[in-house]
C-alpha cells in the first residue's frame, strides 16, 4: 500500500470531528434560539406573534428542502466571505452549519413544544418574570428532550460531513469514497464505516445516558 | 375583596363569537370559601382565570381589594398575581425540578434573597407536612403529596386569594377529603378567600360557605351553598344535584311495597325532631323505613328518608298531612294500594 492508513484515518477523523463539533456548537447556540424563538412566538402565554412566526418557520423551511449536496456548493461564496476560502473542513463547517442550525431549530422548537403548557401557566400565574420562566422552568423542563435531539442533530452531521469530500473538505466518509471506493480498496471503505459507525454509537450512547440521567419524570 | 362587575369574556373561533363567559356580576367576600359549580363547558374556568388576568376580559371591570384590575400590565400585574395563588387539576409542578425547587421558583422570582428562601420553603412545607419530601421530584409523590406541593408554591409569596381549578378531580375520595381539609384550615388559619371551581358538587357542599351555580357562561344561581342545596330555584341546578344525590328507592323495591311510599326532607332545625315517633304514637300507624341519611352542609343537617307507611286510609292521610306540615318537604312517591 503505497499510503500511511493509519496516519490518514487520523488526520481525516480529526477533519471530521472539527467539521461536526463546530458545526454541532453552532446548531445549538444559533438553532437552539430560533427554536426557542419559534416556540415563544406560537404561545400565547409568552410572545405569540404569527408574523415573525411564519416568516422564522419559512426560512427554516427553505433551508431545510434544499439537499445538503446543493447547499454545499450553494454556500460557497459565502463561506469564501466569512472563512476567505472554499475549501478544506474550515470552509465546509459553513454550508454543515446553516444546515444543523435548520434541522435542530425544527427539532428545539418540538422539544420547548412539548413541555406541559400547565407547568408553565402554573408559573406566569405565580407572577414570575417571562425571562426566569423560561431559564429556570422551560429550558430543564425541555432539557432532556433538547439533549436527545441535539444527538439526533449531531448523528444526522457525521452523515452529512461524509459529503464534505465533494468541495474537498476532507473527513472520514472522504478517505472511504476517494481510497475506499474510486480507487477500489475495500478494506479502507470497511474500516472507515467501522469508524463511522463507532462513532455514532459514541454520540448516541453518551446523548442517551445524559438525557436518561437529566430526565426526572418517571420513578 | 374580588368583586365582579358585568364581566364576559368571548373567544373567536372560525369566525364565530363564542361567549365563554356572559354578563358575571356578583361578589366574593373577604375570608370565604366561594364554590363556582357548574358542567364542563359552563365557563368556570375561564371566569376563575379572569381573577389573576390569565383570561383577559372582552367587557366588563374585575376588582380585587376594591381596585380595579382589568387593565394592569407587566409589574403591576406580577404583584398582583404574587398576592393571588392559585392551584390545577393536574398540579402543575415542573416535574424536572425537586418539590424543594418548585417552591423556591416562585419566591426567587419575587425578589427574595437565597436565606428568605430556605426559610419560607422549610416553613410552607412544614405547613403542608411534607419536610421529607424537600428533595424529590414530582414523579416520586402521591397525587395527593403533589396537589400539596402546588398549594404550598401558591401560598409562597403570602397569597390573599387562592384560586383552585378542580383541585381535587384528579384525586381519590380519601385523598380528597385530606386536601379539602387542608384548604379549609388555610382558611381558618390565615383567612385566604378560597375560590373553587368544581363539577363535583360534593367538594361544594363539604368546604364551601356560598357559591354559585354556572350554565353556559351564565351565573345562573348564586348564594348560601346550604340553600342551593335544600331548594335550588333553578331547573338547571335541580338537574345538577340530582346527577351527584344518588340517592333513590330502586324500582323494584317501591313495587314490591304494599302502602305509600313518601320521602321526607328534613332541613335545620327540625332535622333534629322526632317528628316520625311523635307521628306514629298519635296516628296509631307503622313506619317502615326504607332509606335513609343525614347529612352536613356548612353544619347544618339535612335529612332525607324513603318511609312506607302502614295502616289505615284515612289515618294515613292525616299522618301525610301533619309530616307534609313539619318537615321541609314531602313527596308521596308512590299511592300504594
Amino acid at each position: 500500500m503505497a499510503f500511511d492508513l493509519k496516519a490518514a484515518l487520523l488526520l481525516t477523523f480529526g477533519q471530521t470531528m472539527q467539521m461536526v463539533i463546530s458545526s454541532l456548537l453552532a446548531a445549538i447556540i444559533i438553532g437552539g434560539s430560533i427554536g426557542l424563538l419559534l416556540f415563544l412566538t406560537s404561545n400565547t402565554l409568552f410572545l405569540k406573534n404569527r408574523a415573525i412566526n411564519q416568516i422564522v418557520g419559512v426560512i427554516i423551511n427553505i433551508t431545510r428542502s434544499i439537499p445538503f449536496l446543493i447547499l454545499l456548493v450553494l454556500m460557497i461564496p459565502v463561506s469564501k466571505a466569512i472563512v476567505h476560502t472554499s475549501i478544506g473542513p474550515n470552509a465546509v463547517v459553513i454550508p454543515l452549519a446553516v444546515a444543523a442550525i435548520a434541522f435542530f431549530g425544527r427539532l428545539s422548537e418540538a422539544s420547548f413544544s412539548d413541555v406541559d403548557n400547565g407547568v408553565l401557566e402554573a408559573a406566569i400565574a405565580s407572577g414570575a418574570s417571562k425571562l426566569s420562566i423560561v431559564l429556570k422552568i422551560l429550558l430543564p423542563e425541555a432539557l432532556p428532550s433538547l439533549i436527545k435531539n441535539i444527538t439526533v442533530t449531531a448523528v444526522s452531521l457525521i452523515g452529512f460531513s461524509a459529503m464534505a469530500g465533494t468541495v474537498g473538505g476532507g473527513g472520514i466518509g472522504d478517505l472511504a469514497i476517494r481510497y475506499g471506493y474510486q480507487r477500489y480498496e475495500p478494506e479502507v471503505m470497511f474500516i472507515c464505516v467501522i469508524v463511522l459507525v463507532l462513532l455514532v454509537q459514541i454520540f448516541q450512547i453518551i446523548g442517551d445516558s445524559s438525557a436518561k440521567k437529566l430526565d426526572k419524570t418517571s420513578k | 375583596m374580588i368583586e365582579f362587575k358585568h364581566v364576559s369574556v368571548n373567544f373567536k373561533q372560525h369566525k364565530q363569537i363564542f361567549e365563554a363567559v356572559n354578563d358575571a356580576h356578583f361578589k366574593i367576600e373577604k375570608g370565604e370559601i366561594f364554590g363556582i359549580a357548574g358542567s364542563s363547558g359552563a365557563g368556570k374556568s375561564t371566569l376563575l382565570r379572569t381573577i389573576n388576568l390569565l383570561q383577559t376580559v372582552s367587557s366588563g371591570e374585575i376588582l380585587v381589594d376594591g381596585e380595579n384590575i382589568t387593565n394592569y400590565r407587566r409589574n403591576q400585574l406580577r404583584i398582583l398575581r404574587r398576592n393571588i395563588g392559585m392551584i390545577f387539576q393536574h398540579f402543575n409542578l415542573a416535574r424536572n425540578l425537586t418539590v424543594y425547587q418548585n417552591i423556591a421558583f416562585v419566591l426567587k422570582a419575587a425578589g427574595k434573597s437565597k436565606s428568605e428562601t430556605e426559610t419560607r420553603v422549610n416553613e410552607l412545607l412544614k405547613l403542608v407536612n411534607l419536610s421529607d419530601k424537600a428533595n424529590s421530584y414530582p414523579a416520586n409523590l402521591s397525587g395527593g403529596e403533589k396537589q400539596r406541593v402546588a398549594i404550598a408554591r401558591a401560598l409562597a409569596n403570602d397569597a390573599k386569594i387562592l384560586l383552585c381549578d378542580e383541585p381535587t378531580s384528579a384525586l381519590d375520595l380519601e385523598t380528597t377529603s385530606s386536601i379539602l381539609s387542608l384548604l379549609k384550615d388555610l382558611n381558618k388559619k390565615f383567612g385566604i378567600t378560597i375560590v373553587i371551581i368544581t363539577h363535583e358538587l360534593d367538594v361544594i357542599k363539604s368546604i364551601c360557605n356560598r357559591c354559585a351555580v354556572m350554565n353556559k357562561g351564565s351565573v345562573i344561581e348564586i348564594g348560601d351553598v346550604y340553600d342551593i342545596f335544600t331548594k335550588p330555584r333553578v331547573d338547571f341546578t335541580r338537574q345538577l344535584l340530582s346527577h351527584t344525590n344518588h340517592f333513590s328507592l330502586p324500582e323494584e323495591i317501591i313495587s314490591k311495597m304494599q302502602g305509600p311510599i313518601i320521602r321526607l326532607t328534613f332541613k335545620g332545625d327540625n332535622a333534629n325532631n322526632p317528628i316520625l315517633s311523635y307521628a306514629a304514637n298519635t296516628f296509631q300507624i307503622g313506619f317502615n323505613i326504607l332509606l335513609g341519611k343525614i347529612e352536613y352542609i356548612n353544619g347544618l343537617p339535612l335529612g332525607i328518608l324513603y318511609v312506607e307507611l302502614i295502616g289505615e286510609v284515612d289515618t294515613i292521610k292525616l299522618a301525610i298531612e301533619y309530616l307534609a306540615a313539619n318537615t321541609a318537604d314531602l313527596e308521596v312517591i308512590n299511592h300504594g294500594l
